[in-house]
């Protein structure tokens, strides 16, 4: 086997269509299995009360973060054909902190807000269309905001490429950190 | 101390705080309990892998609402929605138009994922999840205008937690984990001026 399917051309842009349909939909039925549709539950990660977004998010990321690592270590995956994001520092830091306030303020991030809305929350909604308004209010400010957007390009670099280190060693310290981390969220939500 | 932690505000007890009245409605059917988080994740993962090993791409949400926007922005006018580039790179293909997206697609299906699920078990109902100490409608704007902020970070980043913590993330990309660990320090540090809107 070989992949990714769509790279090597096993099918076409409608299938890739539907194939997002698809995902999408089992990913939206494991946010909402997990609580994650509810932005109290999502609000208690930043008040010590409630960690599950931490466990959500991080059990996905060693998940995928193995499966990935495992599948090209078999040859069964090409990771040079998946799309890595580039990296821009500043603006990365910077909209990371912006959306940070966005996130407590209301609840929810925009992939769980679309779960909220979907399942008759109308603070989902709310959430949704201040999204729509946000991106609008940055692409209409965008001749003004472009300097920043565009500074401090690295390139699409890994955290084991810069660090010069094996990416299986960097996989190793992410599952050995996660691991320490859910035992110190289990002692957290004991104590709240 | 605090009541409404754990599983408590959407679980079988209907939340008393939820468009203001709560506590059984006759003939509500229960709610069931939510999965337990690290299998979720898990599950989460392993979709996130299913679209890399399918598509050589991952999973995202803000890039739908970029998309969504640029097709608003064009149908009234087309002219700016041509020449601004953070619209005109979500334009698409001059054919299938700009909705004819993987991201858009993608939501789509979270949107009615999510439906299911929570139809499924006994959660869909109206309502508006918030702390006790805050009106609705004062619940909504911060919704709102925290959809807003989202939006602008979101867009300066170049993706969300979708984007850049979850696909980002578990490629190990430099950049997604710079918005990880910026993203929790500024909700944490501001968490104490929102602390009347949720406990």
């Amino acid at each position: 086997m070989n992949a990714p399917l769509y790279e090597i051309g096993a099918f076409g842009d409608t299938g890739a269509l539907l194939f997002a349909l698809g995902l999408g939909l089992v990913f939206g039925w494991f946010l909402e299995r997990g609580g994650l549709g509810n932005a109290t539950k999502l609000a208690g990660q930043f008040y010590l009360t409630d960690l599950t977004v931490f466990k959500v998010m991080f059990s996905a990321i060693v998940t995928t973060l193995l499966g990935v690592y495992w599948l090209s270590k078999l040859g069964w995956l090409e990771l040079p054909l998946v799309f890595l994001p580039p990296t821009y520092v500043l603006p990365q830091l910077l909209g990371g902190a912006v959306f940070g306030l966005g996130f407590v303020m209301g609840g929810l991030c925009p992939g769980t807000s679309c779960v909220a809305a979907s399942t008759g929350k109308t603070d989902g909604l709310m959430v949704v269309a201040g999204m729509l308004f946000g991106v609008f209010a940055f692409n209409e400010a965008f001749p003004l905001l472009e300097g920043v957007y565009r500074a401090t390009p690295m390139g699409s670099v890994t955290i084991p490429g810069v660090l010069g280190v094996p990416f299986g060693v960097v996989v190793f310290a992410v599952v050995a950190i996660a691991l320490g981390a859910f035992r110190a969220a289990g002692w957290l939500e004991a104590r709240a | 101390m605090l009541p409404a932690v754990g599983a408590a505000p959407a679980t079988a007890a209907a939340p008393p705080d939820a468009e203001g009245h709560g506590a059984a409605r006759p003939g509500a059917r229960e709610a069931r309990p939510y999965m337990n988080p690290y299998l979720a994740g898990v599950g989460i993962g392993l979709v996130l892998l299913a679209a890399f090993v399918i598509m050589g791409r991952g999973l995202g949400a803000s890039g739908a609402f970029s998309s969504a926007v640029a097709a608003g922005v064009s149908s009234i006018a087309p002219e700016r929605a041509r020449t601004l580039e953070p619209y005109a790179a979500y334009m698409g293909d001059e054919r299938r138009g700009p909705l004819a997206d993987w991201l858009v697609f993608e939501i789509v299906g979270v949107t009615i994922g999510g439906a299911l699920s929570a139809w499924l078990a006994g959660r869909m109902r109206r309502g508006i999840d918030k702390g006790p100490r805050v009106s609705n409608g004062g619940r909504l704007a911060y919704a709102f205008g925290g959809g807003t902020i989202m939006g602008i970070g979101a867009k300066l980043a170049r993706g969300c937690t979708s984007g850049q913590a979850l696909t980002g993330g578990a490629l190990l990309s430099v950049g997604s984990w710079l918005f990880i660990l910026a993203a929790f320090a500024a909700a944490y540090a501001a968490s104490p001026l929102f602390r009347k809107e949720w406990t």
